[in-house]
């Protein structure tokens, strides 16, 4: 458990002139689950949009299993080929049912062929329990079944990271718990994590490391345990204080 | 015997009603129609200014009278919700009514029972209808303009044999679907222009030579069209795409390709494409006015398709790109598998409107000296044997004209509904 798997050296990052990143540092390694938490446009999202290169950084370096983010185009493609996503609005291919959604990239990208790809997309979709929905498309689907489903999508790529950025924040209440579900069996599955998220049981039961940003920087980073025990920072008191 | 109120017509007296409302409105359509084809007035003793108005006041007031509600009688209750909500609305629809009574007999007339279709020359016409003898006598003319007689079967032969190409591609089994749309880019309009400049054009193979200057009629409509929408969507489609891209030298020459298309008349652009540029062209070399005129359309209508399909584009939400992007696709692959089968859904209606115009573009190619079906029929109306059938020949125009976009109108919707998933 000692390998880094993504470092990032004083990553900074502009919007025009609105700073959204600041100074930083963080390391992750294989198989950690990392929860991230904190106000809206504090630069979560840009942070882990940073990490498969959807938003470019301007200052710092990133390195993703070994690889250097730069403009090097065939290295961000290897990159996003090895990051899985999975989004807010779930961004599934309304044009195509859901296996072909799971197979698309395999087929495409990774050159596998159809069959093979067909029958790794319902061994994901069983894994999150949807193969019953694998010929409907997206617009037939539950919000938490189109989410699900691309947790699958994500996962056909075999990638050694996922990210997710705030999954369940577009979900009905009662469907946020079978996302979340398929998000602990994931991680009990020894996948590497970075979840963006304000579920604080989900970062209760997963999650080895807790950061809290503020403003662009990361204000608190420590153990789940510590976290929530003990936090140092005001504005992490504050904000723990209002969410729980 | 239940009490009757003339101005509630109610179900109680629904028999009654029903009688007076039906003789009523018989009474204003037999009004209508003896003013209007016999010249009899049948109310002539009424004042002037209300004998005008009677057919409309008697039909309101049997309109009203069967506007019962909940009368019990399905196709009764049908047209009052249709056509006879409430007064205004009657009277719009007898309004409607009698200007069907109006136009559509003596239109009847020209079309069908006075019009003349048999024998052969001009003194064949004696009806005061439609002259269908002239359509008859230059038929072979608006098919196929100058093309000699005896070579025509040519020009059906390389018609049906690329139609059945075409068809083919419907009957295609499942397995090689992902080669249709090579087949229909590319293959199909290689073996098309083989065809037509094997067999139409001809000069080899023991079929004499037609120059393209004796093409014409509809045929040549064919021909333009065909060529023109199959090239003119490829070309739009990557100027829609270089018109987004971020490189900058793609996108300000997309930018400026189609701004500059746009902004010129297609009127223009044919003259220069038949004067000027064969002035650009080195000493000796030569291309065919034909094929220059139909580069020149399809860079007119690529720039139009462009704008289209950019509308299309910039519909799709960022998150698509973002998905596409996390899968580790690249900008071809983005583009191919996911943005443009989404964008190009959406803006199969603007397609088709684009297709349409371009069809019916075609007959301003008479400036450069093709005469195509509209061309064919501005000639034959010169010719002093036949003075005076211009408008024969106009309908007959409009007719084929509409029959083909109606049908390309028709397919489209048909495509929308195919290629609808999202419910």
């Amino acid at each position: 458990m000692s390998e880094k798997i993504i470092q990032m050296q004083n990553v900074n990052k502009w919007f025009d002139d609105f700073h959204v990143l600041k100074d930083i540092n963080l390391d992750v390694k294989s198989k950690q689950k990392i929860v991230v938490c904190g106000p809206s446009g504090s630069g979560k999202s840009t942070l882990i949009r940073c990490i498969n290169r959807l938003e470019e950084h301007q200052k710092g370096n990133i390195i993703v299993d070994g690889t250097e983010l730069s403009e090097n185009t065939k290295n961000i493609e290897k990159i996003r080929a090895e990051v899985g996503m999975v989004f807010q609005q779930f961004n599934l291919f309304p044009h195509l049912s859901i296996l072909d959604n799971c197979t698309l990239a395999p087929i495409w990208v990774k050159k596998m062929s159809k069959k093979d790809a067909e029958d790794q997309a319902m061994r994901q979709l069983e894994k999150v329990q949807i193969t019953d929905q694998a010929k409907k498309f997206p617009g037939q689907l539950s919000g938490g079944q189109q989410q699900r489903s691309a947790i699958a999508r994500a996962l056909c790529m075999e990638p050694k990271i996922m990210l997710f950025d705030e999954p369940t924040s577009a979900l009905d209440p009662e469907m946020i718990k079978e996302v979340l579900d398929a998000m602990v069996n994931l991680a009990k599955a020894g996948m590497t994590m970075i979840v963006v998220t304000h579920e604080m049981g989900f970062a209760k039961e997963v999650a080895d490391e807790v950061i809290f940003m503020d403003e662009g920087m990361i204000v608190e980073k420590a153990s789940t345990k510590e976290f929530f025990a003990n936090p140092k920072n005001d504005r992490t008191k504050l904000f723990l204080s209002q969410i729980l | 015997m239940n009490k009757i109120n003339v101005f509630k017509p109610d179900n109680k007296n629904l028999r009654i009603f029903l009688t007076l409302g039906s003789l009523f409105f018989i009474l204003s359509i037999v009004d209508f129609s003896l003013n209007n084809f016999l010249d009899k007035n049948i109310t002539f003793f009424l004042p002037r200014y209300i004998n005008f108005f009677t057919p409309l006041i008697f039909g309101i007031i049997g309109l009203h009278f069967i506007r019962i509600e909940f009368s019990g009688i399905k196709k009764l209750d049908i047209i009052n919700k249709n056509i006879n909500t409430n007064n205004f609305n009657a009277s719009l629809s007898l309004f409607i009514i009698f200007l069907l009574i109006f136009c559509i007999p003596p239109l009847l007339n020209w079309f069908i029972f006075d019009a003349n279709i048999s024998g052969n020359t001009k003194e064949a016409c004696t009806g005061s209808g439609a002259c269908w003898v002239y359509i008859k006598v230059w038929f072979n003319r608006f098919m196929y303009g100058m093309y000699p007689n005896a070579e025509q079967w040519r020009v059906n032969l390389a018609f049906t044999i690329v139609l059945s190409f075409a068809g083919i591609g419907f009957f295609m089994p499942t397995k090689y679907k992902k080669y249709l749309t090579l087949y229909y880019t590319i293959f199909l309009p290689i073996i098309s222009f083989l065809l037509i400049y094997y067999l139409i054009s001809g000069g080899s193979f023991g079929l004499i030579w037609v120059e393209t200057g004796a093409w014409g009629g509809l045929s040549l409509t064919f021909i333009v069209s065909f060529f023109c929408l199959i090239f003119c969507f490829p070309i739009g489609m990557m100027l829609a795409l270089g018109r987004r891209s971020a490189l900058p030298t793609i996108k300000y020459s997309s930018l400026g390709f189609i701004e500059f298309w746009r902004g010129v008349p297609l009127i223009t652009v044919l003259f220069m494409s038949a004067v000027m540029f064969p002035m650009f062209l080195p000493d000796g070399t030569y291309m065919d006015k034909l094929i220059r005129v139909i580069i020149a359309i399809t860079l007119f209508e690529a720039a139009y398709v462009a704008e289209v399909i950019r509308g299309g584009l910039q519909a799709l939400p960022r998150g698509q790109y973002d998905a596409a992007k996390s899968l580790g696709m690249g900008y071809w692959r983005l583009h191919l598998l996911v943005i443009l089968p989404q964008a190009l859904k959406l803006v199969i209606p603007g397609i088709a409107n684009t297709f349409l115009a371009l069809v019916k573009d075609t007959p301003l190619i008479f400036v450069v000296g093709l005469l195509e079906l509209a061309g064919m029929l501005g000639l034959a109306k010169t010719n002093p044997e036949w003075l005076g059938f211009s408008m024969e020949g106009y309908v007959f125009a409009a007719i084929i004209f509409w029959i083909i976009c109606y049908t390309m109108s028709r397919y489209s919707q048909n495509l929308e509904l195919k290629y609808k998933t999202d419910r």
